[in-house]
């Protein structure tokens, strides 16, 4: 059994214990402990199960490569799925949960899939659910949901906060180990502005667990004094507990800094983001031990060397009283020194090297540890928990010489430099053969913005497994140079102990038959064994990355951080290549999961987005209004009075503006000033009609195209003196056809004389509209507005009630209309004077959905309703507003291609129903036939639809083929039931179509 | 993340500060243009490994578009300059020539070739 240790235990404070859950039971565990290091001292092993075999499994790392130990943590607000037990600080109160079981962790039905292993090879759900087809739908896609996932999604809103930072450096470094500190140390000292992350809690890594010495004394009391001497310096900032998750173009990287993760009841955010730009990186991120691949290296107790030395010097616990140490290189020795210096027994270490290990061999000789080399383990004993080992010689094929009894299998495959953040953005690697590694190639860095390198590497993540500190040193100087400074550091002395080669082991024993190999895991999370990887090969999956994504291997939430290494070198034993040319997979950031907190920071709820208001924005709020978004802006549906539906509530305003008279706050319109000598000119390539020509104190209805010759906006153009035009364009359209303008300005036509200037934000504007509009205008009093002195289609300035005015006679409902623009500041006190003044007369404020309704009974199309980015003018007959005396204009020849030209294209029609029902929106009309895909032939689409107040009926916009020359044809409208509507083809103009109610 | 130098403000701001609008050097056709010519003004870019010439627009900063010569592989940014030209000036030809000799892009080239 796993058990916490009397004595030991250098990152735990026993004085502080700690009460936690796990899946409802009470424990306890110290200040310092990881969730897995306290679940380990409280027995239990058992944390998991596999994805796809329901196998038990248990913890096998220390750190942020662990594949196993998957929890579910907190409640509600605070629940997070997948959280890796090794990376999870404890604190008083965390509550875990197991995942991926049912019934319950100790019994698992899904387990029964370990006995149908036989049938659930690589490319299984490739092979099996191709057929019959139908059972995809009903059987096969059910059973897939119900047992694909790991942990459960979140269903509560994240209660927690968090935050983005900006930081600016020279060098940032990336792993709070030795190698780290030392290259800090070379780059702050050489003047530079320096940042140092370390992912754990800690500083120094694995040098204090390894008992590396330093200038002659302990590691930890160089890093003691690093650290501080760093935390004393001015142009360096350290941040523990902060990953550097991601190395992205010209010295951008991500880093997760986990603030409150271990007292989650601390204020301020919980996760930050830091947004880093340096000059220069280094990496140095250490290195991941690999696994060996022999049977049964999945049964709970089995673990990694540097785990298991990891748990009993950092967290004085013990994984089991009986270890044996299963390896292929010297560091495996460590553990079994450390192991049995803490009183605990080590029955024998399996080598696999015939050689055997250097001086710590005969350091672990001396303590009467038997060491056996050439020899491997032919399988573990055990279910839930490992009782014991069959040993036999890696040359063979596994017959078995031996049997250990133990209750823990410590093994080391050798270390894999952690190069994912030199790779993230194309720094390339290469193999080793002396070390068995892929390690970063220095002369193939990524390069940055000069198209120097940007990224190094220093330390175990340069393939330095010793004399770490020397390599930190040399690759500082190499920073330090490229940032233009200069040192003469010197590398503090390292007491390393010679270590004698690794020899590379994929598979043990060597000749492993099929039993074994199916029992032989590379990746733990997702299920992988040596002969899936095997059976890829064999069926023609030779690449990499399609092996990988036939067989899963290294596509779980740990990326194959244990895996990967072992899954390629199997790959290319099975292809007779060499490893360098199997190559890895791509390394993508982020190197562990970040939380989606992190990601979005501060941009949440009000603040996920600015809000426009208009000057009117207030009263609105405090008079009904029924929002809806309009581009960045919110405008009134309707103003919803008593308890009137929003339904209602349009009908009314819809037949007070025209019976009565309606105010439309219409300050969002987008209005752009154009000026200058070639203004017209310009305007002219602008808008499919003639601008140029507009007199001045006169209004032009105007539509503007793409060059490819769709219909992007349109507006109303007022010219305001010989060389200035005001454009309208649509509310969310204002931004985008300014920056449209500028564009054409400033890459094609730089030599024009215009200036534009968006001046939205500048107006507030109000719409009078009905025919008691300009009653209440006269009363305000001021200017004169009879339709002799400002007639249809003019504008003119001047007062009215005190305010100063722009009015423009414009209507867009179809009513005497005026549309009054006044300073944005005035806004609000005009829209008051406008609506008490207005009260005798029966004033109303409208909203959006009258205003649409009433465009529609007159006809007149809105963007993005009869518009869709695949519309043309033509199609909308607006023949009328496209000159034919220009030369050109933006969008002109694009028109007149072939497909453009089509008579057969879909053209604007006015719909009716025969019920007076109101026809869905976006229903397409079919017509005679099917098409290729069995479905019947579509032959138009319902573009704006509305019950018109005014008319009593629904009314409709849509695109029909041939429309405009089958007026009086009855169209079949399906809708999604089943049933069909019928609506005739009328004109589009359903009121007032002479025009002679607002021209008055 | 690139980070780019506005050449008409002076300001080196991260790409999400501004906005890439696609191949530069692109000559409109007119009213005159034939349907085939149309087609290579509205539809036709190129996509290469290597020296490429864009549109980038100081969008959260001046307003102003400009110009940038990079290297769409190695994400070298050989300069940017104004958009208010036809084809490339001369100190960007001379730096492409230095540093990828030979280098060619549309009707440009190198003067080694």
């Amino acid at each position: 059994m796993s058990t916490r240790l009397s004595q030991g235990g250098r990152l735990i404070d026993r004085s502080a214990q700690q009460g936690f859950s796990f899946n409802g039971k009470r424990l306890k565990g110290y200040a310092g402990d990881t969730l897995a290091s306290a679940l380990l001292a409280n027995d239990q092993m058992l944390m998991g199960r596999s994805f796809k075999y329901h196998r038990p499994r248990g913890v096998i790392a220390s750190g942020a490569e662990e594949p196993n130990a998957l929890m579910n943590l907190g409640a509600e607000g605070k629940f997070e799925p997948n959280a890796r037990a090794t990376t999870t600080p404890l604190f008083d109160g965390l509550e875990a949960a197991s995942q991926n079981h049912f019934p319950s962790l100790e019994f698992d039905v899904g387990a029964l899939n370990t006995h149908l292993s036989r049938f659930l090879p690589a490319g299984f759900y490739y092979k099996m659910f191709i057929h019959p087809r139908p059972f995809w739908k009903h059987i096969y896609e059910p059973f897939i949901r119900q047992s694909a996932g790991l942990g459960k999604a979140p269903k509560a809103r994240d209660v927690d906060t968090y935050e983005h930072f900006y930081a600016f450096c020279d060098v940032l470094i990336i792993g709070g180990g030795i190698a780290g500190l030392q290259a800090a140390k070379v780059a702050a000292d050489a003047g530079l502005e320096v940042m140092l992350v370390e992912q754990d809690p800690h500083w120094g890594g694995r040098a204090p667990v390894d008992g590396t010495g330093i200038d002659g004394k302990p590691a930890q009391d160089w890093i003691d004094t690093t650290v501080a001497a760093l935390g004393d310096m001015p142009n360096v900032t350290l941040r523990a507990r902060c990953m550097g998750a991601g190395v992205y173009d010209h010295g951008y990287v991500l880093c997760y800094e986990r603030l409150t993760d271990h007292a989650p009841k601390a204020a301020g955010p919980r996760h930050r983001l830091w947004r880093v730009r340096a000059k220069q990186v280094v990496t140095a991120t250490g290195a991941i031990e690999r696994p060996l691949s022999f049977a049964g290296n999945d049964i709970p107790g089995v673990m990694l060397a540097g785990a298991v030395r990891d748990y009993v010097v950092n967290y004085g616990v013990s994984i089991g009283d009986r270890t044996v140490v299963v390896t292929n290189n010297d560091d495996a020795y460590r553990t079994a020194i450390a192991l049995k210096e803490a009183g605990l027994e080590v029955p024998a270490i399996i080598d696999a090297r015939t050689g055997g290990a250097g001086a710590l061999g005969d350091q672990a000789k001396a303590l009467g540890i038997r060491v056996e080399t050439g020899k491997a383990i032919a399988k573990v004993k055990g279910g839930k928990r490992v009782t014991g080992v069959g040993i036999c010689a890696q040359a063979g094929e596994g017959s078995i010489l031996e049997e250990i009894a133990c209750d823990c299998v410590t093994m080391s495959g050798g270390w894999s430099p952690v190069v994912h953040l030199w790779s993230h953005c194309g720094g390339k690697l290469i193999w080793d053969d002396a070390l068995a590694m892929f390690r970063p190639d220095g002369d193939r860095a990524p390069t940055s913005h000069d198209g120097n390198p940007f990224v190094i590497t220093a330390g175990a993540a340069n393939g330095a497994l010793s004399d770490v500190l020397a390599d930190a040193t040399a690759q500082a100087a190499e920073v330090v140079s490229r940032c233009g400074g200069k040192t003469d550091a010197a590398a503090p002395t390292e007491a390393n102990t010679a270590e004698n080669a690794i020899e590379p082991i994929w598979l043990m024993p060597q000749g492993a038959a099929h039993k074994l190999r199916s029992k032989s895991w590379l990746d733990f999370q997702n299920d992988v064994k040596v002969s899936d990887v095997q059976l890829a090969a064999q069926e023609g999956f030779e690449s990499v990355e399609h092996a990988k994504r036939y067989t899963t291997l290294g596509m779980a939430t740990d990326q194959g951080k244990t895996s990967n290494i072992n899954g390629l070198a199997i790959l290319s034993k099975e292809l007779g290549v060499d490893i360098p040319q199997v190559g890895t997979t791509t390394f993508r950031p982020p190197y562990t999961p970040i939380s989606m907190g992190a990601i979005a920071g501060e941009a949440r709820h009000e603040i996920f987005q600015p809000l426009r208001k208009t000057p009117m924005h207030d009263w609105h709020d405090a008079n009904g209004a029924h929002w809806e978004p309009v581009g960045h802006w919110r405008r009134p549906y309707c103003f919803l009075r008593g308890d009137e539906t929003p339904e209602k509530a349009v009908h009314r305003e819809v037949l007070n503006t025209r019976e009565k008279l309606g105010l439309l706050d219409a300050s969002t319109l987008g209005k752009i000033i154009v000026k200058g000598p070639d203004a017209g000119k310009f305007l002219d390539m602008m808008y499919t009609n003639m601008m140029s020509n507009l007199k001045p104190g006169r209004c032009r209805y105007g539509l503007m195209c793409s060059e490819n010759g769709f219909l992007s906006d349109d507006g109303v153009v007022a010219r305001i003196s010989d060389d200035t035009w005001l454009c309208h364009t649509t509310s969310g359209g204002a931004d985008r056809i300014h920056a449209h303008m500028e564009e054409w300005l400033q890459t094609e036509w730089w030599d024009w004389k215009v200036y534009t200037a968006n001046v939205t934000e500048q107006y507030a504007q109000v719409a009078v509209v009905g025919p008691n509009a300009r009653k209440v205008l006269e009363k305000l009093g001021g200017m004169d507005v009879s339709a002799d002195a400002l007639s249809f289609m003019g504008w003119a300035d001047g007062t009215i009630g005190g305010f100063d005015v722009r009015v423009y006679r414009i209507s867009f409902s179809g009513e005497l209309s005026y549309e009054i623009a006044v300073p944005a500041n005035q806004g609000r006190a005009f829209w008051d004077a406008l609506l008490e003044a207005g009260e005798e007369f029966g004033v109303m404020p409208y909203g959006t959905e009258a205003l649409h309704i009433m465009r529609a009974e007159k006809g007149f199309i809105m963007i993005g309703d009869e518009t869709d980015g695949t519309v043309i003018p033509q199609d909308l007959n607006l023949h009328w507003a496209i000159s034919k005396k220009k030369d050109d204009f933006l969008g002109k020849r694009a028109q007149m291609r072939s497909h453009m030209a089509d008579p057969n294209r879909w053209k604007l029609v006015g719909l009716e129903t025969t019920d007076g029902s109101v026809l869905p929106d976006g229903a397409y009309a079919v017509g005679e036939g099917t098409n290729a895909n069995g479905q019947r032939n579509m032959i138009g689409r319902v573009t704006s639809t509305y019950h018109s107040p005014t008319l009593g009926k629904g009314i409709a916009m849509g695109l029909v083929h041939h429309g405009p020359d089958r007026m009086g044809e009855v169209l079949d409208f399906p809708r999604v039931d089943g049933t069909v509507v019928k609506a005739k083809i009328v004109d589009p103009v359903f009121y007032d179509k002479e025009g002679a109610k607002q021209n008055v | 993340m690139l980070i780019l130098t506005c050449p008409n403000c002076g300001e080196t701001k991260d790409e999400s500060e501004l906005h890439a609008h696609g191949e530069a050097h692109i000559t409109r056709a007119g009213p005159e243009a034939t349907d085939e010519e149309m087609e290579t003004y509205l539809f036709e870019r190129v996509n290469p490994k290597g020296v490429h010439f864009e549109r980038w627009h100081c969008s959260y900063g001046c307003g102003k578009w400009f110009h940038a010569a990079r290297c769409t592989n190695t994400l070298e940014v050989f300069g940017t300059y104004s958009a208010q030209t036809t084809e490339p000036p001369k100190e960007i030809i001379d730096i492409l020539d230095k540093k990828r000799p030979g280098w060619s892009w549309r009707k440009f080239g190198g003067t080694a070739q």
